[in-house]
């Protein structure tokens, strides 16, 4: 196991920049999730730590190797790809121990490796077969066993679940999990499913147009979002965000939208800088956090009743506001709620959060910024 | 019910038609089958009778004739082996690396192929062999076929390896594995359909053909099939029409070999892989 420092790398393609500036670290042991939108840049990021793409500048180190020139093979890794990259022509034990082949290990040796492996993948009884006679499911959990066959410093994982069914893709997930708990790698995982992020990230980068917006323990990105693209990215659904007219008097902070009303909030240092050039903030809200109102909420939002979806242990109530901008709560509850076409939904100030014009956080006072 | 007896009608019309222009295509081929076997074989068809081998022996005798089709098998294996390989390494390095322009490459070679193979450069070509002293060898014939046909034999290759995933030797590299033995352990066993699609193809190609071996060659003893097939002319021009049946015949074995060979190993599948 290794750690993973990037220095300064930026790749390009042709003009177009696909990772700009990136700098992160990666410890020993973490498994680090690179989340963002299609395109932004995470699987060109991964394809730098296993060597397949050569960064345009900057340096990238494993352990104490600079490794940022070094070919694939010489790096001591694995990857599982997004489409597994079985060999077609090889059945299931050959595939599983292709890399103890390139090492030199004698046939019965590998086979009996490859075997073990498999057996905890609970693909043993598969050996014989060829990649094409196996579900989905299985490939992904061949590819999985392909890359656990040998001891690597860095396991690398590109969308890995992205081609199984939700219920398979669930199962899996549990799975790596647990994986990461009893063999402590160090890994680097790309999804664009926040949830998949948040259940096993140790940490996450959190990536929008080939740079990291926010690299932090998932919990950390969930409760104090770096910009309105982390707090619109993470969760589910993700955090409501309304603009609102800012100012402060009798030194407090009163937001003002139409048919919003919020209490004065305390004013943080932040808030009072980014009042300087302008009265526009950016009010958020996680969807968890609001509630139908009954009266007396300390804060609320009305709309028009837009959605009521019934999802089990919770519903999911959207209202729709006069500029055609929603609202979403998630209520916890198995009861069936009735609603009049207006709906009036109520929050408490601890669970605001606020973002200057630019989509910045502006934190209170007290919580690190 | 009348529209329905035309159409009855119309339909019977149509099968009769299809029928008589099949027997026309028909004809030519039952008569390549019976000949070989008829002592007293003319250019109409007739049923052998007796059924004899006696055009087989006198064709056998013919040395000329059968290190003809010795010959043809050098040049054709000779001819494939280095399309088969040139066409292999050529088209995966084009179709891997990431070099401009690449296309363009393989179109202009491709036009160029089809001048070379064609016969307004056969005068050049005689005088290019003629100049590096390979007039008469074998050697220069297997060499101008596979300058012909590889550019064919690269493009349809590289559109081939164009959609095979790179993922495969990618993962293979990551694994552990030089770009060489990627290339061995995975990405040529999961070419090698269309590598087979490309070697069949030449050989075909090479085994039929004429021009190229007339010019390039003078000896008989190295004179391929498709030249010594002339052998079975009489002095005045016209064919001796048992013996070139029966030489006929023996011609076109290897390709129908071939054919059967390798539909029965590899199916003539085009695309190999799994789904995604
Ligand atoms: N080999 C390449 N040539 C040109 N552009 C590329 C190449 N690979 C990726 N890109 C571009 O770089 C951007 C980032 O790609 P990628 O890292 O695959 O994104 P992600 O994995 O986050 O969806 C995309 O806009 C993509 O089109
Ligand atoms: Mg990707």
């Amino acid at each position: 196991m290794a750690s993973i420092r990037f220095k300064g790398i930026t790749k390009k393609f042709g003009e177009f920049v696909a990772v700009s500036d990136l700098n992160l670290e990666m410890n020993d042991g973490e498994f680090v999730c690179l989340l963002g939108p299609s395109g932004c840049g995470k699987t060109t990021t991964l394809r730098m730590i296993a060597g397949l793409e050569t960064p345009t500048s900057g340096q990238l180190l494993i352990g104490d190797r600079d490794v940022t020139f070094l070919h694939p093979k010489d790096r001591k890794i694995s990857m599982v790809f997004q489409d597994y990259a079985l060999y077609p022509h090889m059945n299931l034990a050959d595939n599983i121990a292709y890399p103890l082949k390139v090492r030199g290990e004698a046939e019965a040796k590998r086979h009996a490796r490859a075997r073990e492996v498999a057996d905890v993948l609970k693909i043993g009884h598969l050996m014989e077969r060829m990649p094409s006679q196996i579900s989905g499911g299985q490939q992904q959990r061949t590819s999985l066993a392909r890359a656990l066959v040998y001891p690597s410093e860095v396991y690398l994982f590109d969308e890995p679940l992205s081609n199984l069914d939700a219920k398979l893709r669930l199962e899996a997930r549990g799975f790596l999990n647990h994986l990461q708990r009893d063999i402590g790698m160090t890994a680097v995982y790309v999804t664009h499913d926040q949830a998949e992020a948040m259940a096993l990230a140790t940490r996450v980068a959190v990536m929008d147009a080939g740079k990291v917006v926010q690299y932090a323990p998932p919990m950390e990105v969930y409760r104090r979002p770096a910009t309105t693209f982390v707090a619109n990215f993470v969760g589910s659904p993700p955090m409501n965000l309304l603009p609102v007219e800012a100012m402060i008097a009798d030194g407090a902070l009163h937001l003002e939208a139409d048919r919003v009303s919020v209490a004065p909030l305390p004013v943080s240092r932040a808030v009072a800088a980014a009042l300087k050039g302008s009265s526009k903030l950016t009010l958020g809200v996680r969807p968890e956090h609001l509630s139908i109102a009954r009266g007396g909420e300390a804060n609320a939002i009305t709309g028009q009743l837009f959605a009521n979806e019934n999802m089990g242990p919770e519903k999911l109530v959207t209202l729709e506001r006069d500029d055609a901008a929603r609202f979403t709560a998630r209520i916890f509850t198995d009861e069936v709620i009735a609603l009049e076409a207006t709906v009036t939904l109520g929050f408490a100030s601890e669970h605001i959060h606020l973002f200057d014009p630019a989509g910045a956080r502006l934190p209170m006072d007290g919580e690190p910024a | 019910m009348t529209r329905y007896l035309g159409l009855y009608f119309a339909r019977i019309g149509f099968s009769v038609a299809t029928a008589l222009i099949g027997v026309f295509f028909a004809l030519p081929l039952v008569w390549f089958i019976f000949a070989p076997f008829n002592p007293r074989a003319e250019l109409g068809l007739s049923i052998p009778d007796p059924f004899s081998l006696t055009n087989f022996e006198a064709v056998f005798q013919n040395g000329f004739a059968m290190r003809g089709l010795w010959n043809s098998l050098v040049q054709s294996v000779g001819g494939v082996i280095l399309v088969g390989a040139g066409a292999t390494l050529a088209s995966y390095a084009l179709s891997r690396s990431p070099i401009p322009g690449k296309s363009l490459i393989t179109y202009i070679l491709l036009l160029f192929s089809s001048v070379v193979s064609g016969s307004a450069a056969m005068v050049p070509i005689f005088l290019i062999i003629n100049g590096i002293g390979l007039i008469d060898t074998q050697i220069a014939v297997i060499l101008v076929f596979a300058g012909g046909l590889l550019p064919t034999a690269m493009f349809i290759l590289r559109d081939f390896i164009d959609s095979i995933p790179k993922s495969y030797e990618e993962s293979a590299m990551v694994a552990g594995a030089s770009p060489v033995q990627a290339f061995f352990d995975v990405a040529l066993p999961v070419i090698r359909p269309g590598i087979v699609v490309v070697v069949v193809w030449a050989f075909v190609s090479i085994w039929g053909s004429f021009l190229i071996p007339f010019i390039l060659l003078r000896s008989s003893e190295k004179m391929p099939a498709s030249v010594a097939i002339y052998s079975f002319y009489s002095e005045a021009g016209t064919p001796i029409v048992t013996l070139l049946a029966a030489y006929s015949l023996l011609y076109s074995l290897p390709v129908v070999i071939l054919y059967l060979f390798v539909s029965w190993k590899f199916g003539f599948r085009f695309f190999g892989g799994i789904k995604a």
